[in-house]
Parts: C-alpha cells; structure tokens; sequence
C-alpha cells in the first residue's frame, strides 16, 4: 500500500512521538528585541555568513496570514560537524521572533518548513549555527500585496 | 514575422508602394494585393524536425477583432529599453518595420484607427484553423500545437456559456496542451468539470494544493514529434490569488516556484526529452529571468503580458517566444532538433489578417454554431463612438476612461477605479457600441460595481501597491497586469522610485484640490477581488451610461503624468 503524505500525517496526528524524532521548536526571542538585536544575541556577535543555508518563500504572499517559508541547510551532520540550530525571524512583525529549531548529530538533516504570519511586505531571515561555532544566515523579501489588479 | 532579410524586402517594397499611393482604399489595395496574399502570409522556409505552433491570451475572441498595441509600455531596472518594452516608432526603427505597411498595423500603435480601416481586423479562430491546417499539411508527424492560456474568459458567449464555447471551439483545434490563468476564475469545480473532460493535457507544474503543497495539476507532457522527444511543462499564472479573487479557487497554491520549474526540466532530461518546453503564463520579464536561472529549457513560449515580438528573444541558449493576444498572431518555430540540442531553428509570428486568411469552413460553422443562441444580443447597438476606444498600455486607455466617466456618473462617486487589465479589444471612432463590445471589455465572474467610501491614504496606498506589482525592477515581484485606471483622479508617478513614493499630486479633478490622505472620498470601482462584492455587474453600468450619451468622444487621458520614463 502506498501511504500518501496525508494519510501518513492522519495516522500520527496527536502523537508527539513523530515530532520528537524531528527538530525542537522554541520561541525565537523575547518581547521589545529587533530582528537585528536577536541575531546578535543568537550569533553572540559573531558574523552570519551568506552560503550554506538557502530559504525558501514565496515572492509574493498569496495570503499574509500563512506564508509557507522553509529552509535546508548543508551539512554532512555528523558528531563533529552539523546544525545545532536555526533562528528564523521576520523582521517587519511587532514581533519579528518566529522560531528556533533546534537539530543535533541525529536529526539526520537540517531542514524544516512552516506557515508564519507576515503584517506587511519585509524581509524573513534564517541563521544557522553550526557545530563549529560558525553561522550562516539567508534572507528573502517577502511581498504582501494589496491585491486585485493584475491580469 | 518574416526573417530579417525577407523583412527588409517587404518593408523596402511597401515603403515605395505606399509612398506614392495616398489614400487610404488604394493603401488597402496595394497591401492586400501586392503584398499580402494568403500565400505570403503562410510562406516559411521549412526547415529541423519539430515545429512548434503557439498561440496565447485569445480572451475567448472566436471572431476577428481590432486590437491596438500598446503607445507606452515601460520597462525598469534591466530591461529598460529591451523588448517589449519598445513602442510605436521607436519599435517600428527596432524591427526596421516601414510606418502604414500591414506589420506596422499588426504590431503597433502607430496610426491604428487610419490603418485598421486600411487593414482590416485581425485574428479569428477559424483564420488561426486555416493557418494551423496549412502547418499541419506541411509537418503533420512534426507539429505541437500548444495553447499559453486566458483561452476561456474574455467574452459574453465564454462568460454565458462558463467556457463552454472556447472548449467545444478549441478542442476542434486539436491543441497538444494547454496551461492557465483566467481560466480559474470560473471556480475550481467548473476547472475540474472541463478539465476531465479535455483530450489534450493541462499542464501547471507550479500548480499545488495550499494545505498539503502537493501537485494539483499535471506538470510535463511528453511527445515524440520528428523523431525527437519532447518534454512539454506547463506554468500558470503564478499569481492567480493575489491578481484574481482566492475564494474561487481556495485550494490551491501557485508562484513562481523556480526550483520546481528546475526539478521538472531536469526530471524531463532524465525521461529522455531531446527538447524541452516551456508553455509559460508568467509574463515576458519574468520569463525572460527564469530563462537565465533555469538550466535546461530549450523554448520558453511566453504568455501573459501581450507582448507581439516578430523575433525570438535568446536568453543563453533558451530562445523566448511572445505570440502576442486576442488571436492576433500565431507562431510558428521549426526547431533543428539532433543529438539533445537544437542546432538551429527558422521563426515567424504570422499575423492573422482576417480579409486575407481565407476561414476554414467546419471552423467558422462551428463558431457561428456556438454563437447563434446569442447572436442577437451580442449585435445590440448601444451607442456610437466618435473617438477610438482601446485599452493596452501601462495607463488609462480609453475605453477605461468610458469604464471610469460611467461609474462616476451612474454610481455617483467622486473617483472611479478600473483594473488594469490587458485583455479587451479596440472600437474605432464611428463605429457602433454593440453589447458585445462592451463585454469583450469588461467580461468576467466577479463583475460587481461596487462603490464605497475610502480614505485619502487608503487610494494613495492601493496606487502605490499596484504601481508596485508593475515597476518593480525585480521582475520576480511584477503580476504583469497595467497601472490601475482612475476617473476623476488626477496624480504624477515617477516610476524608477521605490515603493510608497512613486505617486505624488494626487488631485481630486472636480475641485482641483490636493487629495487629502485624513478624508475621506466617495470610489466607485469594479472586479475586487473581495468575496461578497456588492453592486450591478459592469457591464450594466457601461451599458446604461452609453445609452444615455447615444454618442460617446474620449480623448487621450492628460491627467496622469509620468516621470522617469
């Protein structure tokens, strides 16, 4: 039997146990920070380099309220060289915090993807940090439109 | 339309018919008659083992129609200055087109009302049946018919039929595949209705289902045609639910979504393809950036944005094919096809003259079969016009300032909005205002003219948002459609500016005072793409106030000004 992704999703909804095996979620930072205080905070000053890490958004939102955004970062994850985490902010939100997904030597790969909500037309950004102590950051513009007059 | 050199010939030989013809019969004569026969007009030096016959954006226009290209089409960033985004003279020096010959008709805005009546009118499916037939006779085991899309809307006959006459018409054709944007606007389930019952393929590879970003649609087809294998991958309009209203078809998911385009070209590569297609509803600039990202694409034929290019357009090695609107133009691209690569290929955007393509018979009984139970009201006579009425171009057209006048007087508003489509079709000065052509104008599922009170930030944001959708140097972020259309609104856009500050002196024309961004202002417009718009369908309103006016004159708008062009 071929098991499509839905019924896969029917079968495990409810049971946690299937997230586990995934990435950590956490609230990204706190209430009042910048996008650009919580990368500092995240990187601990150290430069988010571009490379390694690619998002994936729409150019336009086709609905603001849930914006698909998704993210692979490169890495053989192994002990002694993988992903430990990656912040993700949207940095036109009242909050820009969206997430921390959190990986380590067993996640396998580094990626994930999500719906966030976006106010206005701005930037979603990505940092990965990596288990050498070094980061690696993406962004993409993301377009919320009016709408209505195309055609 | 012809190659460069057969080009030259004609437009040399034209030039001195024309110069020493004077009048406009004698023009017509000597056009038709030494010039455009039906021959000339299919004449092509045959050449490879593939040929690609494309057609796009026909709006549902079964008949021949008058269509004006556009006087003002602006590019920004990158493509300043490239087509298509050259008009009127500057397009004719670009393609060494003389002025008054037949190209000159077909292509640009110059002169149109003078040479449509030299001319004639142009397209009509039972014209494009002949030329197909004609390809088809030449190359039957090498030819793929594919068809870009806005094929189902445009016209009263698609709108009371929901499509039922393009399909029934198009299908007779015998299309290989087809891809989509307008098409949604009848609601997914009517999409589904006919496209289960279609006998070639509806391609949309970046169509997905919104919850679980699954393919919705099918992505390639393949063909053997010549000997060659052919990958066919079809690309929607990537923003139907932003342009058009999402709760129509709120299900799915569309974008541009480049690494899928990739990821399907590559898998086509993998199946063996020898060529592969692009059947594209992006638009022109965005497909000419996709073709500079995406490896692997042989042919991009564009749709979307309008554009009649009478040469390919080459991006590395993709060659960018615009096919033009309304049933206008059909192209014909042989391709040299061996060893998985093209080693050469011989192109022609063939003009449909509808006074000198003969119809193809079963074709035209078949239209005027789809036609008959409506035949009366789509010749109702409303009015007259004394000056030309046509759309196309960045700003208001004319047509749109009838569109705006009528709304502003029949809903009782102080500033009108019309969308910036680029689908309707031209009436000449003189020319009856029949129910027909105010449909092929306005026709569409979500119709209602609504009128509502906005704010003074509100119209300056919507203008800024829409300006945006087509100014935006990053042609990724462009929907492709034309500046929304104002009544009663004057302003100034500069449109190298960022967003939010393009649009200055904004004027509200009755009184002559600056537009206030705190009051608010009486807006009559039509088509949002909100649910549960409330008002009398467009056409009504157009309708009503033609019949008031028996006679309607609109000149060239004066009172949006442009900078940075």
């Amino acid at each position: 039997m071929r098991v499509t992704r839905r019924q896969a999703l029917g079968l495990g909804a409810g049971a946690t146990a299937v997230l586990i095996a995934g990435p950590l979620v956490a609230p990204a930072i706190a209430k009042g920070q910048t996008a650009d205080d919580a990368i500092k905070a995240f990187t601990g000053g150290a430069e988010a380099k571009s490379g390694k890490i690619s998002l994936s958004t729409p150019e336009i939102a086709e609905n603001g309220n849930t914006v698909p955004v998704s993210f692979d970062v490169e890495s053989p994850m192994t002990t002694d060289n993988h992903v430990q985490s990656v912040l993700v902010l949207a940095d036109g939100n009242p909050r820009p915090g969206v997430a921390t997904f959190h990986f380590s030597d067993m996640s396998g790969e580094a990626s994930a993807s999500t719906r966030i909500r976006l106010a206005k037309t701005q930037n979603v950004i990505a940092v990965a940090k990596m288990s050498d102590g070094s980061y690696f950051m993406d962004k993409r513009l993301v377009k919320v439109t009016i709408g209505g007059c195309g055609g | 339309m012809f190659s460069r050199r057969e080009f030259l010939q004609a437009a040399v030989a034209t030039g001195a018919i024309l110069g020493t013809a004077g009048g406009g019969s004698w023009r017509a004569l000597a056009a038709r008659q030494a010039l455009m026969t039906e021959d000339d007009l299919l004449k092509f030096p045959t050449m490879g083992n593939v040929s690609l016959v494309h057609v796009t954006d026909i709006h549902a226009q079964l008949k021949p129609i008058y269509f004006r290209e556009p006087s003002i089409n602006v590019g920004v960033g990158e493509v300043e200055g490239k087509p298509p985004h050259v008009t009127g003279k500057d397009f004719l020096e670009m393609f060494k087109i003389a002025p008054e010959t037949p190209e000159a008709y077909a292509l640009t805005s110059v002169d149109f009302a003078a040479l449509a009546n030299d001319y004639g009118r142009m397209g009509g499916i039972d014209r494009i049946a002949t030329v197909l037939n004609s390809i088809r006779a030449d190359r039957a085991d090498n030819t793929l018919f594919l068809d870009g899309g806005d094929t189902w809307q445009g016209s009263y006959t698609s709108f009371k039929t929901k499509a039922a006459d393009m399909v029934e018409v198009m299908n007779s054709l015998k299309p290989d595949a087809m891809t989509s944007h307008w098409e949604f606007t009848y609601g997914i389930d009517r999409v589904r209705e006919i496209v289960d019952e279609l006998p070639f393929a509806f391609l949309g590879g970046n169509i997905f289902d919104a919850e679980w970003e699954e393919p919705a649609f099918e992505a390639t087809k393949m063909f053997e045609r010549g000997g060659v294998k052919v990958a066919v991958i079809g690309q929607a309009f990537p923003y139907l639910p932003v342009a058009n209203p999402r709760w129509l078809f709120p299900n799915l998911s569309f974008g541009i979504r480049e690494e899928q385009v990739q990821e399907n070209v590559d898998a086509a590569r993998e199946e063996g393809a020898e060529l592969v297609v692009l059947l594209s509803h992006n638009g022109f600039d965005v497909d000419r950036k996709l073709a500079g990202r995406v490896k692997g694409i042989d042919v991009i034929l564009t749709g979307h944005t309008h554009d009649a290019l009478p040469e390919p357009v080459l991006v590395g090695k993709t060659l960018v094919i615009a096919s033009g609107s309304h049933g206008k133009f059909l192209s014909r691209l042989d391709l040299d096809v061996r060893d998985g690569e093209v080693k050469g290929y011989q192109y022609k955007l063939i003009p449909i003259f509808s006074d000198v393509i003969k119809p193809d018979k079963p074709t035209a009984e078949l239209v005027d079969k789809v036609r008959a139970p409506f035949e009366k009201e789509l010749n109702t006579v409303l009015g007259q016009t004394d000056s030309l009425l046509y759309r196309r171009g960045n700003f208001n057209g004319t047509f749109d300032d009838l569109i705006c006048n009528a709304l502003i007087e029949e809903r009782e508003a102080e500033i009108a909005m019309s969308p910036g489509f680029r689908w309707g079709t031209t009436v000449l000065p003189g020319q009856d205002i029949t129910v027909e052509l105010v449909h092929n104008a306005t026709s569409m599922t979500y119709p209602a003219a609504y009128r509502s009170e906005m704010s003074g930030k509100l119209i300056h944001d919507i203008l800024e948002d829409v300006a945006d959708n087509l100014f935006n140097p990053d042609p990724y972020y462009q929907q492709g459609g034309d500046m929304v259309r104002v009544g009663g609104l004057g302003y100034k856009i500069d449109v190298r500016k960022p967003i939010g500050s393009r649009i200055t002196d904004m004027t509200l024309l009755k009184s002559g005072e600056k537009i206030d961004p705190e009051k608010t202002y009486v807006v009559a417009g039509w088509a949002s793409v909100n649910e549960g718009t409330e008002g009398p369908p467009i056409w009504d309103v157009v309708t009503d106030y033609v019949k008031r006016k028996k006679t309607v004159s609109v000149e060239p708008n004066t009172t949006v000004k442009v900078e940075g062009v």
